[in-house]
């Protein structure tokens, strides 16, 4: 599959997603400059982790006006896949393109950290590779990490079965104790209503790898891949 | 002749500025008399360890770049270098916690980039007051028996900094991979920054801060001037007194998505073949990178302050000079493609203009609007500051000293309970707290997570190549005899680099000391050199840069010599070896001597509340068969764990290799003519704990046999249990779990609170 990952300013997991993408799992991979007006021919655009512009004010405000953002909606209303990893989730719910909002976590402190999610839904590209309720450990490195919507958004959230991952221990227990940072209902990812635009708020880049202690996020990109692969397949017959 | 009051508000002596008149030929103007005066603090020009820092080690045929730069570079080989150096923040960091740390990280950064480097690990050495009293352990001192103020402010300079090297290095995504944390009373409104950074360049992509060739243009880049940290080098280069608060508009904010995008771009520009020289702007600002590019390379600088951008108007040439606004660079391009490199700026969002060009007189010009300001011989600012030997005397508490004698130490009636009071202790419990507030993971090098020997990340570049890094300094060694405590943080540090595979190759330091006016603190200094110079000769790893950091005192109060060593080597990443232990059934093998060394221990200090010598001794030809076994029986694919002995003795590390692990415990008889608790706590050299499979073992022992290091089997590794005896009586005898929540919650709660 061909991936586009995108560059912002303070973008500071732009090189790892790339190098995960193209190194480890061999797929075709370009960067995509935030001010880029034009979007090439990819399967699947991933905003990466970082600090888009710094964020001094709430993350992702200023990512949603720059001009990658307007090719990236109509990109996703045209059904292309979009992946937002930590502060790429953070920009996707400020352009309004997923639901709800991140807070600080409920410590008021950045937490870098293993940590267990478990696989809610293995129906949507990003999971298909994935056991249903399958537990990934994966990192997290946020400091605005703590999903909230309000009670309404919440339950329509939930109903249209829109949590793709939540916090968990080790055995796949959605617990308070499991909760890192907060997230109403445990919530580490979630997908729109279509199925085309996801993200999480851990790493799966920073897991791809038994040399760096996981390879869990393997799952991930193996089955957007797959994904890819079964859409070509399907065109061609 | 400017009144004396302005020289004392200047921080120079009269006899300096007889100096300066000499030097230029006439009185210095205002602006000029601001230049001399920070390029002539201590902080810049090193004027009282000058002549010592000499003596240490600093060429070595890896070596392609020693002291003097930005940043220190080494050769790894195939046309791959590593840049690192360690550099203190510790004066803006007690008047303002988060954003002198903050800051320290970014000049550090910085440092690295310069040299054409792309940073990708970040590590600190935090030295702080005691943020919390243990159960048992030494009480901060009380004045006048009123409860003690001083544990919250501990804690509050703690939480800032912390905060503050997050808040930074997170931003600009480089990952803080580990260092160390150490605590005494000493550092109660003295606390010690240091910070150390580490990148990678291709060996022909190396730039330096030299201003070549003549008319060239000189580039301003980054952040706008502005009247922000004026004098921060003079005010690091005094003690503070009761009015330190005062201080504060010293010290500097910073801007980490600005440097990000400085870096990157700055790292483009060096790409494009248009950059002859760089230097960031740093302590003393413009000053400091003009006079000393200009230096370096034996050219002038001309530049019209005019044409700096400004973060306000009417700011005096003196304040432009003496800024230290963050996150600006100078370069010098190569005249006529100052437009490529003016173009890659534009595209990150930066502004950069010229503001002067090289010459050839040899002169620092500075011009405001066309009319000479300042005029002033670049080498008379860098290379001819003055050099002072300064008076040294042996302090009383060496001289008078009296060694710590073993029956002043009580034998422990109940072992269980001092296990979980001791791995309590400030100085020993678990960092998590402060690490995980760190990006360690960003670049998705981090080999092994923080808390291990040493921190190991892998070189994306080279197939199979990691690095390997530790910062290490004991204080209490250093106070009791600072020569054999510093040579001792050089063992150290070898040491914990052959623990998890790895050969060092050359180091950095941060010397931090008290006020070099005291001939004590100088005798300290000379001392800690020469151990220093003893250590990195033998382990044949050069000094290739660092930082001394003088006058860590408040109202007469000064820090322990405490200087840290930044050790760094290489390994082959598939041989690395972790701490923690692995498997049910292994061996655990005790590698080294111990003997009776309780003094300056960690222990000691816990039963005294004192600190009583003397420091441990060493070996340096036994500590050295040590470090290549390991790295022998690594490489022989026989080690499942390593993990050296140091602060708190075997006891220590054994709970660590536990506590590093999932949840297994140890089975230990300890066969020994030493009191049980001597031999635990004992801080004997030259020590590490391995463990193996037992099919194994005889091959492991033979090794030790050849390799002339004593290895005995002391235990195996069990489930979720540690149990330990000697002399046929059990000790110990406990739950992993009940040791873990101590461990893992003492620095936690006290911040909960």
């Amino acid at each position: 599959m061909k991936i586009g990952v995108v560059i912002f300013p303070g973008s500071n997991c732009d090189h790892d997603t790339y190098y995960v993408a193209k190194e480890v799992f061999g797929q075709e991979c370009v960067f995509l400059w935030h001010r880029d007006r034009t979007l090439p021919e990819v399967d699947l655009v991933i905003l990466p982790g970082g600090f888009s512009y710094g964020d001094y004010l709430r993350c992702g405000a200023i990512a949603k006006f720059s001009a990658i953002m307007d090719r990236i909606r109509q990109f996703a209303a045209g059904g292309g896949l979009v992946l937002g990893i930590c502060n790429g989730f953070q920009i996707l719910q400020e352009a309004g393109l997923l639901p709800g909002v991140m807070l600080r976590n409920r410590g008021l402190k950045f937490i870098c950290d293993f940590v267990h999610i478990r696989v809610e839904r293995n129906d949507l590209p990003a999971t298909l590779g994935c056991r249903q309720r399958q537990v990934l450990r994966l990192p997290i490195a946020h400091n605005e990490g703590s999903f909230y919507a309000d009670p309404e958004l919440l339950a329509r959230i939930e109903s249209n079965r829109q949590v793709l991952f939540r916090y968990c221990d080790g055995q796949g227990n959605v617990s308070d104790e499991a909760n890192p940072n907060g997230s109403l209902h445990n919530i580490a990812g979630v997908a729109n209503e279509a199925g085309n635009v996801f993200a999480l708020m851990p790493h799966p880049e920073r897991a791809s790898e038994m040399a760096l202690g996981s390879d869990d996020g393997k799952y991930l990109f193996q089955s957007l891949a797959q994904w890819a692969e079964n859409r070509i397949s399907a065109s061609a017959q | 002749m400017p009144t004396t009051e302005i020289l004392k508000q200047h921080n120079l002596s009269a006899e300096e500025y007889g100096r300066i008149v000499s030097v230029l030929g006439r009185e210095p103007n205002l602006t000029e008399l601001g230049i001399f005066s920070v390029m002539w603090s201590e902080h810049c020009s090193y004027k009282s360890s000058r002549a010592h820092l000499k003596r240490l080690p600093t060429r070595g045929p890896q070596v392609i770049q020693g002291p003097g730069e930005n940043a220190g570079v080494v050769d790894l080989g195939n046309g791959l270098a590593v840049a690192f150096k360690i550099e203190s923040h510790n004066h803006p960091s007690f008047i303002e916690p988060y954003q002198g740390a903050a800051t320290g990280v970014g000049g550090i950064i910085r440092d690295i980039f310069t040299m054409g480097a792309r940073p990708i690990a970040l590590m600190n050495s935090l030295h702080f007051g005691i943020p919390f009293a243990g159960d048992r352990g030494p009480k901060p001192e009380t004045r006048d028996g009123k409860p003690d103020a001083r544990l919250s402010s501990n804690q509050m300079i703690l939480e800032g900094v912390v905060a503050g090297i997050a808040g930074y290095g997170n931003c600009i995504g480089i990952p803080t991979v580990g260092g160390q944390v150490v605590f005494h009373s000493c550092y109660d409104s003295n606390p010690l920054v240091n910070v150390f950074c580490l990148g990678t360049a291709t060996k022909d992509g190396i730039f330096y801060g030299r201003a070549t060739g003549p008319d060239n243009p000189v580039i301003y880049v980054g952040a706008r001037t502005g009247r922000d940290g004026i004098h921060g080098a003079t005010m690091a280069s005094a003690e503070f007194g009761e009015d330190s608060k005062e201080k504060r508009p010293t010290v500097q904010v910073g801007d980490p998505f600005l440097e990000k995008l400085l870096l990157e771009a700055c790292l483009e520009a060096m790409q494009s073949g248009a950059v002859l020289g760089i230097q960031d702007m740093g302590a003393a600002g413009l000053t400091c990178s003009t006079c000393e590019m200009g230096s370096r390379a034996g050219t002038g600088i001309e530049i019209d302050l005019a044409l700096v951008p400004q973060r306000e108007p009417g700011m005096s040439p003196y304040d432009i000079m003496l800024s230290e606004s963050q996150e600006r660079m100078l370069l010098v391009a190569e005249k006529g493609r100052e437009h490529a490199v003016l173009d890659i700026f534009r595209k990150w969002d930066l502004e950069a203009v010229v503001i002067g060009k090289v010459t050839s007189d040899g002169m620092l010009t500075v011009r405001d609007q066309g009319a000479i300001v300042a005029h002033i011989p670049n080498h008379s600012l860098t290379e001819e500051a003055p050099v002072y030997t300064r008076p040294t005397r042996e302090p009383e508490h060496i001289r008078a000293a009296r060694p710590l004698a073993e029956s002043e130490i009580p034998q422990p009636l109940d072992y269980n309970s001092l296990v979980l009071d001791f791995i309590s202790q400030p100085n020993l419990c678990s960092r998590r707290w402060i690490f995980r507030q760190y990006d360690h993971m960003v670049r998705t090098n981090t080999c092994l997570l923080p808390g291990h020997d040493a921190a190991v990340i892998r070189v994306k570049e080279a197939e199979t190549l990691a690095l390997a890094m530790s910062l290490d300094g004991n204080p209490h060694y250093c106070h009791l005899n600072p020569r054999q405590g510093a040579l001792l943080a050089v063992a150290e540090g070898c040491r914990n680099l052959a623990c998890v595979g790895a050969t060092p190759v050359a180091a950095t330091n941060c010397l931090n000391f008290a006020s070099p006016e005291n001939p004590e603190v100088m005798w300290q200094f000379v001392e800690t050199i020469e151990g220093m110079k003893q250590g990195c000769e033998y382990f044949g790893t050069p000094i290739t840069g660092g930082n001394v950091s003088f006058y860590n005192e408040t109202a007469g109060r000064g820090v322990y010599p405490s200087p840290v060593v930044g050790m760094v080597g290489t390994l082959d990443r598939r041989q690395m070896v972790s701490a923690g232990l692995k498997d049910p059934g292994d061996i655990l093998i005790l590698l080294g001597e111990t003997r009776a060394e309780l003094g300056a221990s960690e222990y000691s200090r816990f039963v005294l509340g004192q600190d009583r010598g003397p420091a441990p001794a060493i070996d340096l030809a036994a500590e050295k068969a040590l470090h290549d076994l390991l790295r022998v029986l690594a490489a022989q694919r026989l080690l499942k764990s390593a993990h050296d002995c140091s602060d708190g003795g075997l006891l220590l590390t054994l709970l660590e290799k536990t506590l590093l692990s999932q949840d297994l415990g140890c089975h230990v008889t300890l066969q020994t003519e030493l009191r049980p608790d001597v031999f635990l706590f004992s801080e004997s050299q030259s020590r590490a704990v391995i463990s193996c499979e037992k099919n194994s073992l005889e091959l492991a022992l033979s090794l030790c046999r050849r390799m002339d290091v004593p290895g005995r089997p002391i235990g195996e590794v069990v489930p979720h249990a540690l149990r330990l005896s000697a002399a046929g009586k059990l000790l110990i005898d406990m739950k992993i779990a009940a040791v873990r929540a101590a461990w893992c919650s003492a620095l936690e709660d006290a911040f909960r609170a």
